[in-house]
């Protein structure tokens, strides 16, 4: 296999408050290959959105600090190169769209002038080249009336025309890794929709990869290759997408997927809500950091944090359940058994 | 602690607070597969009570040097201005011709200037054979200073107090009345107010002074009839804001009471806002007091608020400065605090940081 | 748009026009006119005086007569000053006191930026807290207080400025710098804020993601969304200006119309304080409207046409 174009090596990444430490990323690791889609899901707090900033460094300075790790990015690593390279990788090679496009807009700026100021900072193009350039992306993402609508204010859109004007942004520059970060979470399921069908539109036009980040596993069904479900700032499950769904092997996961409301399940059938809150991140004890929200809770998961085991293919768990030593009664269905 | 007590379990909690478990095993063993569900105090810390507002938003201000300081500041200064006129047997109102116009003097703190030395370089105490010491000097009149500051203190602090409370009640009924009854009634009170911010606060404050004589009732009601407004404001907004949400509707449709409903419901939740703009009343308070004194609107001798020893110090810094710096130190101390206070209360108390 | 400049001045006018009256009849019901002074002069020159001035009329009419003169901008005559109208008063006297204000205005401005701006770029170093310390302390500390002090240590003791009167323009330093404390002060604690806030925002982030370099985001996208708020305080700081000038002219000696005021109230020249209550009203509630209109000038967020909330 030929190597990918970005991996993501034993990242670890903390915040720091007066008094604590918040280990908010601890130890993740994956890959991502050209074209293709990985999706990461975890709840709010997860380490997921911070993961994906650590890419582009886009982490504030005064109070994270990255403690470990590499992120290889074309042979390069992004974590110790120079401000101004990253600055050319911003935008041109990586770029990313936001959670909410009320506020990830500026305000005071000009559409079109929004949409090229990036390509401005790497390549020196006139004034009419721009607009047209600006107009012509924003007619890639379905906006119609472009030209027109390039002088126009972020506030005179709707909240799913400036998720596409955002879009229409990150792309501008031709990147090869889109990074989303929760791009449909702030906005109506129906808008939802349509800008997930947007991205794999432009996917397939551009050619470019794709980092989904979302707390929905939902919205990751029809479009990622692969995904990573990650908890109190570990990956602790990834896979092909078929193997997440079909075949869950950590207990959060199959929680995840229980609590999940699915077209075709019958009415009888309850959605199961994971009991308990995320660890506090500040004072994570020994052990899993699931185990105290886990059903299947052994006595060693209380002690030891579990290693990431490969369980077939390119799925891998970190979980106990997988060591041969648990003992059969105690594994949920589908679980262990390869 | 409480539920550990609780715990009949016999672990007891280390210096950290963790819990010491003599038998925390080194390596993955085959015994330690065994199913083997939360234990009941992790279970119970999971589930451990969010705390309160209150309670929390008094250990931010806590956390907040700024905000510590000033407070015991204030609260020295306030003792002070109680108990500092008596600290000495002069009274505030007390003149004598032999005493007058005398430098600080502090047995022992001559190093930091109470030398009783004057700006001629002589030693005013031992020329006029004054064995007493006046820890701030005396004025013109051989009124004791220090006994004439704490007073002074006391009363700036008593009015702006007492308009700032004012402001308060009459903010709080104006504010609330407009909120609350909303529509037609709200428009009328919301244009009355517009009204009245266009007009520079001061210069009412000036004229009204002027019909009703200097005083320190007519400076209270005069500082009141502009100051309530920034404060029904406050109210107003914070009542708007709240009245649509759930918890009140919910209070409404179970048949609660309009009156019930503000002192049950929207009142404790609007009190952050109140409070902070409470905190920043005052301080206007005593500087207007002062500005007014200090154009010659204040109080009649031989009363003395900061204002007015501020303009006598003044008149005469170039000979006996002390007279200005006291009264100077005091005041700038008070708005220093007050608003440190305040800002430190309002950091504390925004909602937007809880999580 | 129109709609809305208009609304906007004919509140202006009502405002105005309300202060008038109240000031008119608060002047009115004061204990004693200037010339019940007992003392000095008899009770047959006391009448002469008051029928001079008008002032024996029934209150209605001297009212309607107040304001027919106010609407042609006639202020009336001084009581104190004899044969000296107030508007004359006003000519001679607000040249200075409009320097120092806008000197103070222009410098506090300038330094404040300048404070508030390093503050929020610097968060939590030593720069923020020393320029959030003056900020508080110029806040804090009442500014006569500052005034009287910075004379006499200055102007006094060092004697590098003149400490008072109108001489030349070295005399205009000291009260407009006593003057722009407050300005700078709270120009500086309101970029700081409005920048903190701005730099906390989403668009930051989109602007850095895109590959714009740093200096680039902080004028484009930062400064540029935080001086729009700053317009406002325009109001407030011409207010305390105004206030200001009323002590630090006293203070200072300088022949401006805040002096012109507190002496007038000593003295209660009545048609001299509700000429200068007037028109610094009239400042105030101008300055706040241009405030308005240069506000939805600049965000483009603001639309006029929804209506009079500003």
């Amino acid at each position: 296999m030929a190597e990918p174009m970005l991996s993501v090596e034993n990242l670890h990444v903390s915040f720091q408050t007066k008094d604590k430490e918040v280990r908010a990323v601890r130890g993740v690791n994956f890959s991502l290959n050209k074209g293709e889609t990985l999706a990461i899901v975890g709840e709010s707090g997860s380490g997921k959105s911070v993961t994906a900033k650590s890419i582009m460094r886009l982490l504030p300075k005064h109070n994270t600090k990255v403690k470990e790790g590499r992120i290889i990015y074309e042979g390069r690593d992004l974590l110790t190169a120079s401000i101004r390279d990253i600055q050319k990788i911003r935008g041109s090679d990586i770029s990313m769209v936001f959670q909410d496009p009320m506020t990830s807009l500026n305000p005071t700026m000009k559409i079109g002038k929004q949409i090229i100021e990036g390509l401005k900072t790497y390549q020196s193009i006139s004034k009419q080249e721009g607009k047209t350039k600006a107009a012509e992306m924003l007619k890639l993402v379905g906006i119609p009336n472009a030209e027109e609508r390039l002088d126009a204010y972020p506030h005179q859109f709707s909240g799913g025309m400036r998720q596409r004007v955002g879009i229409a942004m990150a792309l501008a520059c031709n990147p090869n890794l889109l990074i989303a970060d929760e791009p449909t979470t702030a906005l109506d399921v129906t808008i939802q929709a349509q800008i997930l069908e947007l991205m794999t539109d432009m996917q397939k036009k551009t050619g470019t990869a794709i980092i989904l980040i979302t707390h929905d596993l939902g919205v990751v069904a029809n479009m990622a290759d692969r995904i990573a479900v990650m908890y109190a700032g570990e990956i602790i499950e990834i896979g092909r997408a078929e193997e997440i769904f079909y075949k869950p092997q950590h207990p959060y996961t199959l929680g995840l997927l229980q609590s999940m409301p699915k077209p075709h399940t019958s009415r009888t059938v309850p959605l199961i809500p994971i009991p308990g809150t995320p660890p506090d991140l500040a004072k994570l004890e020994r052990g899993c950091p699931f185990a105290p929200r886990c059903p299947h809770t052994m006595k060693v998961c209380h002690y030891f944090n579990p290693e990431m085991q490969h369980a077939s293919g390119g799925h891998s768990v970190s979980c106990w359940l997988q060591d041969k030593r648990t003992p059969k009664e105690n594994l949920p269905a589908g679980v262990g058994v390869v | 602690m409480k539920l550990e007590m609780n715990n009949p379990k016999p672990i007891l909690p280390n210096k950290n607070g963790r819990h010491n478990q003599p038998l925390i095993p080194t390596e993955v063993t085959d015994d330690l597969f065994v199913v083997s569900p939360m234990d009941d105090i992790r279970q119970e810390e999971l589930d451990s009570p969010p705390v309160t507002f209150w309670r929390e938003a008094m250990g931010r201000l806590m956390k907040n040097k700024g905000a510590v300081i000033s407070l015991t500041v204030l609260v020295i200064i306030t003792v002070m201005a109680i108990i500092g006129p008596y600290l000495n047997e002069y009274t505030y109102r007390q003149q004598n011709t032999a005493h007058t116009n005398l430098p600080p003097k502090v047995t022992g703190l001559g190093w930091l200037g109470f030398d009783g030395i004057d700006v001629h370089r002589v030693d005013q105490y031992e020329k006029r054979h004054i064995t007493e010491n006046f820890w701030f000097g005396t004025d013109e009149f051989g009124r004791d200073l220090w006994t004439r500051v704490w007073k002074g203190t006391q009363i700036s602090l008593f009015i702006a107090l007492v308009a700032a409370l004012l402001d308060l009640f009459v903010g709080v009924l104006y504010g609330g009345v407009s909120a609350f009854c909303g529509g037609k009634v709200d428009n009328v009170m919301q244009r009355i107010i517009e009204i009245l911010v266009g007009v520079p606060n001061l210069i009412v404050i000036i004229l009204f002074i002027l019909i009703l004589e200097p005083g320190i009732t007519s400076i209270i009601l005069a500082m009141v009839i502009t100051g309530w407004v920034g404060m029904a404001r406050v109210v107003r907004g914070q009542m708007l804001q709240l009245k649509g949400q759930e918890f009140v509707l919910a209070s409404r449709t179970l048949g609660a009471k309009g009156t019930s409903l503000i002192r049950k419901h929207l009142l404790p939740n609007v009190m952050g806002p109140i409070i902070v703009t409470l905190m920043f009343t005052i301080p206007t308070a005593i500087f207007f007091e002062a500005f007014l004194s200090f154009i010659g609107l204040g109080l009649q001798a031989p009363l003395a608020s900061l204002g007015v020893l501020i303009e006598d110090g003044y008149k005469s810094m170039r000979f006996f400065t002390y007279k200005l710096i006291f009264p100077s130190i005091v005041i700038s101390a008070i708005m220093i605090s007050f608003n440190l206070l305040g800002d430190g209360l309002r950091d504390a108390l925004d909602p937007k940081m809880r999580k | 748009m129109k709609r809305y400049i208009l609304q906007r001045i004919g509140f202006m006018l009502l405002t105005l026009f309300l202060i008038a009256t109240l000031t008119f009849f608060l002047m009115h019901f004061l204990p004693g006119t200037p010339f019940n002074n007992p003392e000095k002069l008899t009770e047959k020159q006391i009448k002469v005086l008051n029928a001079k001035y008008g002032l024996d009329d029934p209150v209605a009419l001297q009212y309607l007569r107040y304001l027919g003169h106010l609407v042609t901008g006639d202020f009336g005559m001084s009581f104190q000053y004899e044969g000296r109208t107030v508007n004359s008063m006003i000519t001679t006297r607000i040249g200075p006191s409009a320097l120092i204000g806008f000197q103070a205005m222009v410098f506090g401005t300038i330094i404040g930026l300048a404070l508030g701006i390093i503050s929020a770029l610097k968060h939590n170093s030593i720069y923020d807290y020393g320029s959030v310390t003056l900020a508080v302390l110029g806040m804090s500390i009442p500014s006569f207080v500052f005034a009287a002090l910075l004379q006499y240590f200055v102007g006094v003791k060092l004697g590098w400025l003149p400490p008072a009167l109108w001489e030349g323009y070295q005399n205009t330093i000291l009260p407009s710098f006593a003057l722009s404390v407050t300005v700078i002060a709270t120009v500086a604690r309101f970029i700081r804020t409005e920048m903190l806030e701005v730099l906390g925002h989403d668009y930051v982030i989109t602007a850095r993601s895109k590959g714009v370099a740093e200096p680039k985001v902080i004028v484009k996208h930062v400064l540029r969304n935080a001086l729009i708020p700053v317009v406002t305080m325009l109001g407030p700081l011409a207010v305390s200006i105004m206030t200001g000038t009323l002590v630090i002219e006293k203070i200072f000696s300088v022949p401006g119309l805040g002096e012109q005021f507190t002496l007038s109230i000593l003295v209660k020249d009545y048609s001299v304080i509700m000429g200068i209550t007037i028109l610094y009203s009239a400042l105030f509630i101008l300055i706040v409207f241009i405030v308005d209109l240069l506000y939805g000038f600049l965000d483009p967020r603001i639309n006029f046409k929804r209506g009079a909330e500003a």
